[in-house]
């Protein structure tokens, strides 16, 4: 989804707000809510089982760009748990209103049932050059647009397989599972002369890439 | 003449998640201890505390720190730190000309077992945006200036690998013992974005 939360290379934003060392990390929590949203999201998604995290990734993908840009961090993880929690008929929009005595904006529909993994290729190795494969896809996904049809090199193939994300984020339960490589790209690559030099390394699913012919 | 507000923002942050709290409680759905038992370890065991033991570690037993670069999992995993969030840990090798940073662009991952739960600012739209663009200069503002004979790389956590940084062992410590190492080694170094300084 090609969403404002595909932040990588976005120009715009000033200096990031911290000093090296200068905060404690501790209380961990700011303010007395924010300890709610990862327990009630764990809740949806373990105990009751209604979601899984891929979801809830893209639940917060899905809420409407300008509340996005306005909103805490952890308040887009309530948005999204309680988006999902009524999409899965778990609690409903009217409850929410009721119990905030005002309007609860949840996060906009789906506009995609997701898509399959591609099976059946023989694993890439370390040291293959990969080029990510260029295409569009309006449902969740793992890669970054700024490695869209960009090469790079594999520094790493993972020794476990997880659940496609693009499949899995749509709670498709037959979602093929991958492992992921650590490709490198350089960064004049990505934006030539427009950045710092130096190299990026993105965690790809196996089916975001294919492989360069040497 | 009144100025008209949208409804939405007349509630706060803390009040929205108090409001889905209530409803899910008024539906018996959240068992006794429940949200209390997940924030008990998201304040005080996912600490990084627990990368400062491993850095450390790998900095004075050889053994072990090449089962961290070649099993990150396993070697964080002999400490007890893995678990949600750091199920499949790679710790990432700083050199003399290498000095490795992590971000999540897309959103926050981060190895919580290792390094706690990821700041504010590693969360905030800068450092998302940025770093994986103009690495050197983010470095530079937030305090960290790189050699330019120093590659830097960045990681981006896109999918379940978590990392950490293992840096180098700063000259002049050679007496320090592993508990006084692990006080060089902070939340900033695990992330990449400080150096440790004696």
């Amino acid at each position: 989804m090609d969403g404002f939360h595909d932040l990588g290379g976005f120009q715009g934003f000033g200096p990031v707000d911290h000093k090296i060392n200068s905060k404690s990390y501790k209380p961990v929590f700011k303010e007395d809510w924010e300890h709610l949203a990862y327990s009630l999201m764990f809740l949806g998604a373990g105990h009751l089982n209604k979601f899984n995290i891929d979801q809830v990734r893209h639940a917060v993908e899905r809420i409407d760009v300008r509340q996005h840009v306005g909103t805490k961090y952890y308040e887009r993880y309530i948005i999204a748990t309680a988006t999902l929690l009524t999409e899965a008929g778990v609690i409903t929009q009217q409850e929410l209103d009721e119990a905030l005595g005002s309007h609860f904006k949840l996060a906009n529909p789906n506009h995609s049932n997701g898509r399959p993994a591609i099976g059946n290729r023989p694993p890439f190795e370390v040291g293959d050059k990969v080029t990510v494969r260029d295409e569009y896809v309006s449902g969740h996904i793992r890669a970054p647009a700024y490695v869209r049809g960009k090469s790079g090199v594999i520094l790493h193939r993972t020794t476990e397989k997880w659940p496609f994300p693009d499949a899995i984020g749509h709670a498709d339960q037959t979602a093929l599972h991958q492992p992921t490589y650590h490709v490198e790209f350089r960064v004049k690559d990505l934006w030539g002369d427009a950045a710092d030099d130096g190299y990026v390394i993105v965690d790809l699913f196996e089916s975001y890439l294919d492989k360069v012919e040497a | 003449m009144s100025t008209s507000v949208s409804k939405t923002s007349s509630s706060t942050p803390g009040e929205r998640a108090r409001a889905l709290f209530k409803v899910l409680n008024d539906k018996n759905l959240i068992p006794e201890g429940f949200v209390e038992g997940i924030t008990d370890l998201m304040e005080n065991t996912w600490d990084p505390a627990n990368g400062a033991r491993v850095v450390a570690k790998a900095w004075t037993d050889p053994a072990y720190r090449e089962l961290l670069l070649r099993d990150g999992t396993a070697a964080c995993e002999a400490f007890g730190y893995t678990g949600p969030q750091g199920e499949y840990i790679v710790a990432l090798e700083d050199t003399p000309t290498v000095k490795n940073v992590i971000v999540c662009s897309l959103c926050s991952c981060t190895n919580w077992p290792v390094l706690g739960l990821p700041p504010e600012w590693y969360k905030s739209f800068e450092y998302r945006a940025r770093l994986v663009r103009e690495g050197r200069t983010v470095l530079k503002e937030l305090g960290t200036d790189i050699p330019e004979n120093v590659t830097i790389k960045v990681w981006d956590t896109s999918a379940e690998t978590r990392y950490l940084v293992l840096p180098m062992r700063p000259q002049g410590t050679e007496h320090l013992t592993e508990e006084e190492l692990q006080k060089l080694i902070t939340k900033d170094v695990l992330i990449g974005v400080s150096l440790p300084v004696v």
